[in-house]
């Protein structure tokens, strides 16, 4: 049939052209993204913090978010997670009868759980419009609620499980630790940072927190050392960089170097993340994820640039389609020429 | 006894005879021996006993030694109200040796120590404040041409409880601090509290100075039940050290709320903000300082009221050896119950109903399913016969045409 040879010429011609555009493919491959120089960050040593939970409280109130009642009398702000109003939460590990702090056998372990500020965030990859941005400077990860329509990708595509959508309400937003973006024109740096009393949450360039967590790893477990509180000033900080920032810049104390996982979480996680984390208790077991260099972020925009690269994929979708169409059409013109087939 | 009313005592003969002793009105003196029972943590009725006890029992001797020490936990006892220290000392106790108080001097003195010792053989309770040098025989304190370690020893022998009194009696104290000099292992005179020196556990009454009713409640037990009341491992006794101060700290809120002082006089300083940041032991240091307060100064006065951070004075290892404002190290007994944990079960799973419901609804499914199946081949199959009813009717109908 003249027809079905015309059919098979569009396709070929189809298909070339679709290799056509397949040619530039490489350039559809995405690396994984690194972090901007000047990324700031946090710094969570996990054998620091007492579980004070005066970061939760800071949080609350620097991102003026409403206490959470989880227990029956409503009398304590105690959030079983993050959510849409709870932006920073210290969860605890427990084992066996919890005797000693930062063991794994019948031991507790503290652990922070608030935004990473990823270098590739799966957030930012899946918003489908700009609401969902990593500042190019800072780093970042901001949301924007006047650009958000309400889609939660950003919510199914975090490893962490950090965006939360505030479904109590009817105009809902997404809430996340933005590292408290918010204060830093008034010179204020992280909030839980800003209160955390033994320095288990720091604030600074993510630079020099690794360095910190790098030097800290380098130590023997229980020698004392000097650890920093509040901000990280950077290693040769001008001191107008310093004046950007309020509170007491050395605030510094002598603690004992806890018996570390040889590991600083965040460090190359997903092509690494601005919020690092130090622990004593297996990284996974204080429920962050095992996660490989490579972001899924990157993964996933390969794939879907090439498929869509010169829109190969739809051609060749619509070519297959035409074809079945075509194949399954009936054909009625014999009737016209009357008689049973 | 315990069961008596306090009420019913206050007409009682002895009762009256000790309030006159003591100078008190018979109510005053009730609400003394009730306040003593409460701090002692004990059952109502026990007030009765304690009044009873201080009324009727004779006087017990005590003997106070004086080595390595500021004479700062007298002096606290001096500051006591409830009753005063002459009171106590005249009235409720019989203090036969205290090398502060005594008008006497010399020989005297050494003789009345002698004489009490004698008469009151396995009767008198011996306090000893200050801590006792043990480097070169001890020769660094030495009262009556006998060292420290000598009159300890002697006087303990015979006595029916021993008690120290102070943080240097308890274990060294200050002046077992080992100075910061390359390769010292031991403070200069070797101080050692009682216990090491006597080899012997004894009851202690830590704190630079003590809080005097932690002393008094002590003795008033023995006086009371004629036993020593219970203590923890270090010889505390557990009615008055066996919570930390930062449990029951008026300043706790702040730190759980993450509000801190910074720096002595900023803002949240003069606020009455948490004192952790700037160094308070309270979170690691076992005493009531925060229950009771301190002394008989009133509300505001004890050092974290007043604004200064805890020194963990009451704490071996921590008072006199850690830097003072060196942040404390928290000694949680029990984490916060409030925290989550680190994957929180959500719901409460499936009821035993709920499980029947669902299963009896998916059986139901299933069984519809199973009918909708076996009637379409039904209809099928009846689609066919009538079909071919039809055929064959068309059939017969032709062959008749």
């Amino acid at each position: 049939m003249a027809t079905r040879r015309d059919f098979l010429k569009g396709c070929l011609a189809g298909g070339a052209a679709a290799a056509a555009a397949v040619v530039p493919e490489a350039a559809c491959a995405r690396d994984t993204l690194e972090r901007p120089a000047e990324a700031l960050g946090l710094l969570y040593d996990a054998t620091l913090c007492v579980g004070c939970q005066a970061c939760v409280a800071a949080c609350k109130r620097a991102n003026h978010n409403p206490a959470e009642f989880t227990t029956v009398d409503h009398l304590w702000d105690a959030p079983l997670d993050t959510s849409g109003h709870t932006f920073n939460l210290i969860k605890m590990y427990r084992h066996g009868t919890m005797e000693t702090k930062d063991a794994e056998e019948n031991g507790f372990a503290f652990m922070k759980t608030s935004c990473m500020h990823c270098a590739d965030p799966s957030c930012v990859s899946a918003c489908p419009v700009s609401a969902m941005r990593k500042d190019p400077e800072t780093g970042i990860v901001g949301y924007d609620p006047d650009a958000c329509i309400g889609c939660r990708y950003c919510v199914a595509a975090c490893p962490f499980g950090i965006p939360k959508y505030q479904y109590d309400s009817p105009t809902g937003q997404i809430g996340k630790c933005e590292l408290c973006r918010h204060r830093h024109q008034d010179g204020h740096y992280s909030a839980c940072a800003e209160v955390c009393p033994t320095g288990a949450t720091l604030f600074g360039r993510t630079d020099d927190l690794l360095a910190e967590a790098k030097r800290r790893l380098a130590l023997k477990p229980g020698e004392w050392t000097t650890m920093p509180r509040g901000r990280l000033p950077a290693k040769n900080e001008k001191p107008e960089d310093a004046a950007k920032w309020k509170g007491i810049v050395d605030q510094s104390y002598q603690a004992q170097v806890g018996n570390y996982q040889q590991h600083v979480y965040g460090e190359t996680e997903y092509g690494g993340t601005q919020v690092l984390k130090l622990s004593a208790v297996n990284f996974q077991k204080a429920g962050l994820p095992d996660l490989p260099p490579k972001s899924s972020a990157a993964t996933s925009e390969t794939i879907q640039h090439t498929l869509y690269g010169g829109l190969m994929m739809p051609i060749a979708v619509l070519a297959g389609l035409t074809w079945v169409a075509k194949r399954n059409v009936v054909p009625e013109d014999d009737d016209k020429k009357g008689g049973q087939p | 006894m315990n069961e008596q009313n306090l009420l019913a005592l206050e007409d009682d003969a002895r009762i009256v005879a000790a309030a006159d002793r003591l100078a008190m009105s018979r109510r005053e003196f009730l609400q003394f021996c009730t306040a003593l029972a409460a701090t002692l943590g004990l059952p109502q009725g026990a007030e009765a006993a304690v009044a009873e006890a201080v009324a009727a029992k004779k006087r017990p001797s005590v003997i106070w030694l004086h080595f390595q020490e500021c004479t700062g936990c007298t002096e606290s006892m001096l500051r006591a109200e409830h009753p005063t220290l002459e009171k106590l000392i005249l009235d409720v106790i019989s203090l036969d040796y205290h090398e502060t108080l005594f008008a006497a001097a010399g020989h005297q003195v050494e003789a009345a120590r002698k004489t009490a010792m004698a008469e009151n053989k396995g009767q008198y309770i011996l306090v000893v404040e200050g801590a006792i040098p043990t480097k070169d025989g001890g020769v660094y304190c030495k009262i009556g041409g006998k060292t420290a370690i000598e009159l300890v020893k002697e006087c303990a022998a015979d006595a029916a409880a021993v008690i120290a009194i102070g943080s240097c009696a308890s274990w060294g104290g200050m002046p077992s601090t080992i100075p910061s000099i390359p390769g010292a292992t031991s403070s200069p005179t070797g101080s050692s509290g009682v216990s090491q020196v006597l080899g012997k556990p004894v009851v202690t009454i830590p704190g630079c100075p003590p809080n005097p009713y932690n002393f008094l409640s002590t003795v008033v037990h023995f006086l009371t039940f004629g036993s020593l009341p219970a203590v923890d491992s270090q010889g505390r006794p557990k009615f008055a050290y066996s919570r930390l101060i930062h449990e029951n700290c008026e300043r706790r809120a702040h730190f759980d709320a993450g509000r801190f002082a910074m720096q002595f006089g900023d803002d949240g300083h003069r606020k009455g903000y948490c004192l952790y940041k700037l160094g308070c032991k309270g979170p690691e240091t076992y005493a009531n300082c925060s229950v009771i307060l301190f002394g008989d100064a009133g509300a505001g006065t004890w050092p974290v009221a007043c604004g200064h951070p805890c020194i963990g004075c009451t704490e071996q290892g921590v008072g006199f050896q850690k830097p003072i404002h060196s942040l404390a190290k928290l000694k949680n007994i029990e984490p916060s119950s409030f925290l989550p944990r680190i994957v929180e079960e959500k719901g409460v799973g499936a009821s035993l109903g709920a499980a029947a419901v669902l299963a009896a609804v998916a059986g139901a499914a299933a069984g519809a399913g199973a009918m909708v199946a076996k009637n379409l081949g039904l209809s099928h199959q009846a689609e066919e016969m009538e079909k071919a009813k039809r055929d064959g009717s068309k059939a017969n109908e032709s062959a008749e045409v």
